[in-house]
């Protein structure tokens, strides 16, 4: 049991030694740690094997006592997985199949010697990297809310202990006010990370003004996102930073239950965080006196069931409460009339992320990342046309263009970068023009699109806008919840008139209505979901209106869905 | 005529009528019950809503309310395998809709249907996390990444072969 800050310490000297080595220390006993991803990217393809083998083969060469396997959270290369990584030896090791097990063991293990074959080829030089700080993918990238993933084992609370969790924690309850947490993470300049960006300390600090016998602290891990993983990693490679962050947030607003909205459809993030919050029962750092004080706190689970809108906050709240996922109008705001009535909070998992170093590190260290008005770093998942699939975590005001080509490596095949889309369903495209647009929540706004959750589809010369724009449209169509007229018979009419164009049967006056419907759904549905879902069409409609003509003029065209022949490809509108 | 809805044994409604009775309180705890539910009987047939209801005191619309809403329930069985294509961004960018055509095609079926000797059911879901490896299909719980139109037969007899072999073996 962990009842004071001086526990803490304790407990984490003697925890110390199990990340030796990943910190290039010396360790007792253990001379070498295998680190092997368990994230779900790296585990559909067979890393769960690769660690049978491994283990397997270690015990038989006799160095199972020497050398450490360690299943980890996720690296975020996830197009290079799986991925395993040898530590003291700063060696990352990618696409390692079950076979691969062998020559680790007997090459590297045995002998130290590399194995070459295994290693990531720059896709620019063709040679092979050696260590993970070299990497391109890694070099730009600054990991605040991914700081323990693929560092630690997650399902071992000793490790998180010994990589400062619960630190904060145990700061804030035996040394700050509440009010002080509530300034540091105001000063900290921290905005909503599930893509709203409202200050998160003023959220906490207006929760707090409430008066009200009960309050609830909720965390939305309701990520619905189409493309967008990194809640889920979060939750996968380091669930105690989330558990500790909600309870520093219940400290703060004066809550003392704390439940976390999660996807059904993500049953690893569900299984490691039960046993992360059953870990933290047991050293008492979740229910009652935590830390010696009289604030007691413990966090429950609820499951989502599949509805894109639910991340939305009330609707959310709606859920939990096991009903229909429909949002309400605000105000009351869930801050004034949440969960059953009570004032509550809701904050995005990656949000969360950020606050334990926040505290420990300091509001200065934090807003001295990133941009005038967006603090801090943002994790991205970049998928699509692009090389370096994966979770990137960079600083705010970073471009467009150091993320996708140096980062991401640039576009498969020798093709031409079209746009990326940013912000989902709810968000727009960026062009070529905007690939040195520094990349924060008001810039993004500024260009027609939104920061979203931080999902960034890199499209190709090959991809089709306005067929890029009719899958958001059904995306968003399927998932409005029907509270609203123009989220429910809008978003559909909108779907018709794009099915129509392309099928080329659309006449001129059809796209100009179409037009018109998009902003007028735009200003009048009722919340987040369906005012932002005509984004997508809004923002092909202006950068790529010669797209959306090519099938209202092109009578050669007759059922031209999807297809796109030279004669009338038009690259981007100058 | 409407065939009538399949008789499931007592036992799958005591199980879940245990559950609902082990929950602290009920109140809020529908959409986790209607989880249990589908756990245990593999669906949620209109018998089972109108349990549910009548264990919690509320009207039967209430129950089927929430179980239209949310994507997760669905109100028909489904085949013995669930192939799910993976309709997120990254892997439509990557062509995940001429995949779930040829799915289509060579099943003879649509989304969310299941084929006519119950092997296979189809579904179109939201994805499913593994965007390196787009576009990406599941089998039950088995993911197969990069997945190419021409796999689509190999994916299919996989299955198909599996099941003849069980048949065999009960045969035999």
């Amino acid at each position: 049991m962990i009842k004071s800050l001086n526990d803490l310490n304790q407990f984490r000297k003697q925890y110390s030694d199990m990340l030796a080595l990943r910190e290039h220390r010396n360790a007792r006993g253990t001379r070498m740690n295998i680190m092997v991803c368990g994230g779900t990217g790296c585990l559909s393809s067979d890393s769960d094997k690769v660690i049978k083998n491994l283990e397997l083969i270690l015990k038989a060469r006799g160095y199972a006592d020497e050398v450490k396997i360690i299943r980890t959270g996720c690296f975020g290369f996830c197009e290079q997985g799986p991925i395993v990584k040898i530590e003291p030896d700063n060696v990352f090791y990618v696409r390692v199949g079950p076979k691969d097990a062998k020559d680790i063991v007997d090459e590297h293990v045995a002998k130290g010697n590399r194995v070459e074959r295994l290693l990531f080829e720059d896709p620019l030089t063709n040679a092979r990297v050696h260590t993970q700080v070299e990497m391109p993918f890694y070099k730009k990238q600054v990991r605040v809310a991914l700081r323990n993933c693929g560092v630690i084992n997650p399902e071992n609370i000793h490790e998180a202990i010994a990589v400062e969790a619960y630190e904060a924690l145990g700061k804030a309850l035996t040394q700050m006010s509440r009010d002080e947490v509530i300034d540091v993470v105001k000063k900290s300049g921290l905005r909503g990370r599930g893509g709203g960006g409202f200050p998160t300390g003023l959220k906490w600090e207006i929760t707090k003004k409430q008066e009200s016998r009960e309050k609830f602290i909720i965390c939305n891990a309701d990520e619905g996102d189409p493309g967008a993983f990194m809640d889920r990693s979060i939750l996968e490679g380091d669930p105690h930073s989330v558990i500790e962050a909600m309870a520093i947030g219940a400290y703060a607003i004066g809550a003392d239950k704390g439940i976390v909205y999660i996807r059904a459809e993500y049953p690893l993030a569900v299984a490691r965080l039960n046993t992360a919050i059953s870990q933290a029962r047991e050293l008492g750092l979740l229910g009652k006196s935590i830390f010696g004080t009289d604030f007691c706190f413990d966090v429950t689970l609820k499951y989502g069931a599949g509805a894109f809108v639910c991340g939305e906050e009330t609707a959310l709240i709606n859920s939990c409460e096991g009903k229909r996922g429909e949002p309400n109008y605000k105000p009351p705001y869930p801050a004034q009339e949440g969960y059953w009535g009570h004032p509550t909070c809701v904050n995005n998992v990656e949000t969360f992320a950020n606050i334990p170093v926040i505290l420990t590190k300091g509001a200065e260290w934090f807003s001295s990342m990133g941009t005038e008005k967006s603090k801090g770093t943002k994790v991205f998942a970049l998928a699509g046309k692009i090389n370096n699939v994966g979770l990137v975590e960079v600083p705010m005001g970073i471009t467009l263009r150091e993320i996708i080509y140096e980062i991401g490596g640039g576009i498969p095949g020798g093709k031409r970068f079209k746009a990326v889309q940013t912000g989902g369903p709810s968000g727009g495209v960026l062009t070529e023009k905007e690939l040195d647009t520094p990349i924060d929540y008001d810039s993004l706004l500024a260009v027609g699109s939104m920061m979203g959750s931080g999902g960034m589809i890199v499209m190709d010369e090959d991809d089709n806008m306005v067929n890029i724009a009719k899958f958001y449209l059904e995306f968003t169509m399927d998932e409005a919840c029907g509270r609203c007229n123009p989220g429910r018979i809008g978003t559909k009419r909108l779907f018709e008139m794009l099915n129509k164009i392309t099928q080329g049967k659309a006449t001129m006056a059809e796209l100009d209505a179409m037009k018109q419907l998009a902003y007028l759904i735009k200003s009048s549905a009722l919340c987040g979901l369906c005012q932002t879902a005509p984004n997508p069409v809004i923002s092909t409609m202006k950068h790529f209106w010669n797209e959306y003509m090519a099938f209202v003029k092109d009578v050669d065209h007759p059922r031209g869905e999807g297809r796109f022949t030279p004669k009338n490809k038009i690259g981007i509108k100058s | 005529m409407k065939p009538l809805e399949r008789e499931f044994p007592k036992k799958m409604y005591d199980e879940l009528g245990a559950y609902i009775e082990s929950l602290e309180t009920t109140k809020g705890a529908l959409i986790e019950i209607l989880h249990k539910a589908q756990e245990i009987f593999g669906y949620l047939p209109r018998d089972v809503q109108l349990f549910v209801a009548r264990k919690l005191g509320i009207p039967g619309a209430e129950v089927y309310g929430v179980v239209s809403f949310y994507s997760y329930f669905t109100t028909k069985p489904s085949g013995k395998h669930i192939i799910s294509v993976c309709m997120g961004t990254a892997c439509f960018v990557r062509g995940a809709d001429k995949i779930l055509e040829k799915f289509k095609e060579r099943l003879g079926i649509e989304s969310n249907e299941t084929t006519e000797d119950s092997l296979f059911t189809l579904k179109d879901v939201r994805c499913i996390g593994a965007c390196g490896l787009a576009p990406v299909i599941m089998v039950d719980g088995k993911v197969y990444g990069r997945v190419k139109e021409e796999d689509v037969d190999a994916i299919i007899n996989e299955y198909r072969g599996k099941e003849a072999k069980e048949v065999d073996k009960v045969l035999k």
